[in-house]
């Protein structure tokens, strides 16, 4: 599982690569956090387009963001999940929570 | 099919992907080999986070596909679960600070269409998932 990033203005953009579940969900998350550390931006916007598979494991890396980022009042929006990972999204009740853009 | 692993994360991308592509002969739909693979990838990771933690262990999974359905087991033999409804009510769980969603038997209902789970403390856990096929083809 890879992170890549950009910034435009002040809109972080990472893009997840691969699979998320146990095994790669403390790489993103580490990979997430130093991001939000070093980074100056008011959005951060996780594009999904290629995370081929994600289960409830990367709900809680997610939702553990979005918890960081609203205490320094900062958002967050979920890009371009797939079918199956909105599905999860949706059946953890996230979509009521979280900004999401398909 | 039957199929043992180590209780490993690095495991379970293999075993959903197994335990799909099992299923491919009963042709169900892209829809439900991805509902399969969820609903298996969040019972290996319960077997291996909460089951065995840090200890070393097995995963037994177990499946038997029908023209209509699959069945499959998925067995461990490490701590079990004192009460399976509290583990089973949606964001429960004895990890929060790990970040834990607490969601995984939720995600598993909502992903096939039947769950069941036995589980006895010292002995080790069973969940058994029984998902339809919408169109049967044989």
């Amino acid at each position: 599982m890879t992170v890549d990033y950009e910034q435009l203005g002040d809109v972080l953009y990472a893009r997840l690569s691969g699979e998320l579940d146990e095994h790669t969900a403390s790489s993103v998350r580490a990979s997430l956090d130093n991001l939000i550390e070093v980074k100056h931006f008011r959005c951060l916007v996780l594009d999904f387009k290629d995370v081929d598979f994600m289960d409830s494991t990367g709900v809680g890396m997610v939702l553990g963001r979005f918890k960081k980022l609203k205490k320094s009042g900062k958002s967050l929006l979920l890009k371009r999940p797939n079918s199956q990972v909105l599905k999860v999204f949706k059946s953890c009740g996230l979509l009521e929570i979280l900004e999401t853009e398909i | 099919m039957k199929l043992t692993v180590p209780a490993l994360s690095l495991n379970e991308s293999f075993v959903r992907s197994t335990v799909a592509a099992f299923c491919v002969s009963s042709s169900p739909t892209l829809e439900e080999i991805n509902d399969i693979k969820t609903a298996v990838s969040e019972a290996v990771t319960n077997s291996i986070v909460h089951a065995y933690g840090s200890e070393k262990g097995n995963i037994e999974i177990e499946a038997i596909l029908l023209c209509d359905c699959v069945d499959i087991v998925i067995r461990d033999f490490g701590k079990g679960i004192a009460n399976i409804d509290e583990a089973m009510q949606p964001f429960f769980t004895t990890r929060a600070d790990d970040e834990r969603s607490g969601m995984g038997f939720t995600v598993m209902q909502a992903f096939v269409d039947d769950v069941k789970v036995k589980s006895e403390v010292g002995v080790g856990t069973a969940v058994s998932l029984h998902k339809r096929f919408e169109e049967v083809k044989c």
